[in-house]
């Protein structure tokens, strides 16, 4: 290291705060940097001690207003490998159920003093208004419909990772099938692989797809048309009970349309990759040959959750102290 | 931030790594087992330069590795929004090697006591030693290198900067003043 002359910036909390809520405040080149921070998380997780000293004396606060096991263990992981203290709530059984107020409960929870919070809530706005009541920085864990910021990294981190020869978003076109306008997942999705620079074409039956979509952004009933010359192909579990409330007319007639099946992809590119964010429901929305075959990078999504995670909670507490 | 003086020539670094090289070669007798770690940034070229100089002393090259030790520190000094973690490259077994730690500048000991932690977090070397090409002074932890290319007694107002090819254009070391 080049010797530094350590010289005292004295920053309130308050202003060097930065939040993960959606992308709309993250530039292209800070979004590289994490995924380059990824790489580096990824390593530390390959070897025999698979932990580094980063956030030490750092407490993460995971707050889960929604059932959730994969996310809340995958944002644990990374918080204890960079030995950060983690504390959990779930709202299940706790005094929200009492009526208590989000702001109470909230203040409440912030005498823990956790310098971040993840928070998934079911009210599209939650995690950012959460933001605006504590110091500590938040990142959006999944809130409503609205945004997965997390989820959508590391699906892009994946796609970086395993498309071969891979150079960058440009010109690389994702495909996402299924029930879009419930999604946050595609929504995330959406805006970040636009921010990077790709094309995305949104397909489904008309009452599962959003009436408008963001310019470069392509809707399509047809599976084979929305599959054509696809880098990137990513499937989202049918959500039954939209089947109740008459969106779709049969369970049937949505797997003969819409299944993703080794026929279906024959268009795509020859080295497509095969996603979904989980949890899957074999021979619904995806064929378990495509779900388990060479395509399928379903296993990566999940490992890539921990180092994209790390190196977000880096990003945040490290830039934060 | 302005120019003092210049501590060391191209030629008289080259002369430095050249004695360095000998030394770790007489303390390890012989370069079997040796392994030299480059501290992310000019630690690195350092490293090369050195197991350049060992082959070429004893026909034995010693294996390379990088360090970036940004996850280990303990001080942050540089505070960003967006810090940059470099990668580390140790592709070898740490286990029962002789290492040399390089660095360019040993200054309060606080890159070396978090290169260290990382070191031994990858395995358990024979021995470890510490290179550096310039030791300045005003330690913080009890921490001292085994080979030194120069003491030189600074100012904490005052920067050493290490110039190394390939990461600067040309090599030396320059003592700077920080304005005010």
């Amino acid at each position: 290291m080049m010797a530094t002359v350590d010289i005292e910036i004295p920053t309130p909390a308050r202003e060097r705060k930065r939040n993960l809520l959606d992308f709309a405040d993250w530039s292209v080149a800070e979004v590289q940097a994490l995924f380059e921070t990824a790489d580096v998380m990824a390593q530390v997780l390959t070897r025999t001690i698979k932990k580094v000293p980063a956030l030490q004396g750092f407490t993460v606060g995971t707050l889960f207003f929604e059932d959730s096991t994969r996310t809340r263990l995958s944002f644990e992981r990374a918080a204890r490998a960079q030995s950060a203290d983690v504390i959990s709530f779930a709202a299940g059984g706790s005094s929200l159920s009492k009526g208590e107020s989000l702001k109470d409960t909230l203040q409440t929870i912030d005498q823990m003093q956790a310098d971040l919070y993840v928070v998934r809530h079911p009210a599209a706005g939650a995690p950012s208004q959460i933001a605006r009541w504590t110091d500590a920085a938040i990142v959006n864990a999944g809130d409503g419909r609205r945004a997965h910021p997390t989820q959508a990294l590391l699906d892009a981190y994946t796609f970086r990772q395993r498309f071969p020869g891979f150079d960058d978003f440009r010109g690389k076109r994702l495909a996402i099938v299924g029930d879009v306008m419930h999604s946050r997942v595609a929504r995330s999705n959406v805006e970040l692989w636009r921010k990077l620079g790709g094309e995305v074409v949104l397909c489904g039956p008309p009452t599962l797809l959003p009436p408008q979509v963001a310019p470069g952004v392509h809707r399509s009933h047809r599976l084979a048309e929305a599959l054509e010359g696809a880098h990137a192909v990513m499937t989202l579990r049918l959500q039954h009970e939209r089947m109740a409330s008459s969106l779709l007319p049969s369970l049937a007639e949505y797997v003969a349309r819409y299944q993703l099946t080794e026929r279906a992809l024959a268009g795509a590119h020859p080295e497509a990759l095969v996603m979904h964010p989980g949890p899957l429901n074999r021979d619904v929305e995806i064929a378990t040959e495509i779900a388990d075959g060479p395509r399928s990078v379903i296993h990566a999504q999940v490992a890539n959750g921990v180092p994209v995670r790390m190196a977000v909670l880096y990003t945040l507490l490290v830039g934060k102290r | 931030m302005k120019l003092k003086s210049r501590l060391m020539t191209g030629e008289e670094m080259s002369r430095a790594l050249r004695r360095i090289a000998h030394e770790i070669i007489e303390r390890n007798k012989g370069a079997n087992g040796l392994a030299l770690v480059g501290v992310h940034t000019r630690g690195v070229p350092l490293a090369e330069r050195l197991a350049g100089l060992v082959e070429e002393f004893e026909g034995v090259r010693p294996v390379v590795g990088k360090l970036d030790i940004t996850l280990y520190r303990d001080d942050l000094t540089e505070i960003a929004l967006q810090p940059v973690v470099k990668r580390t490259e140790v592709p070898f077994d740490v286990h029962g090697k002789s290492i040399v730690l390089c660095d360019d500048v040993l200054y309060t000991g606080r890159t070396a006591r978090a290169a260290l932690d990382a070191l031994v977090d990858m395995g358990r070397p024979a021995v470890i030693q510490y290179a550096v090409l310039v030791d300045r002074g005003h330690r913080e932890l009890p921490i001292r290198a085994d080979y030194v290319g120069k003491n030189v007694p600074t100012s904490r107002a005052e920067v050493v900067k290490v110039k190394l090819v390939p990461v600067d254009d040309e090599d030396g070391v320059e003592l700077h003043e920080v304005d005010g």
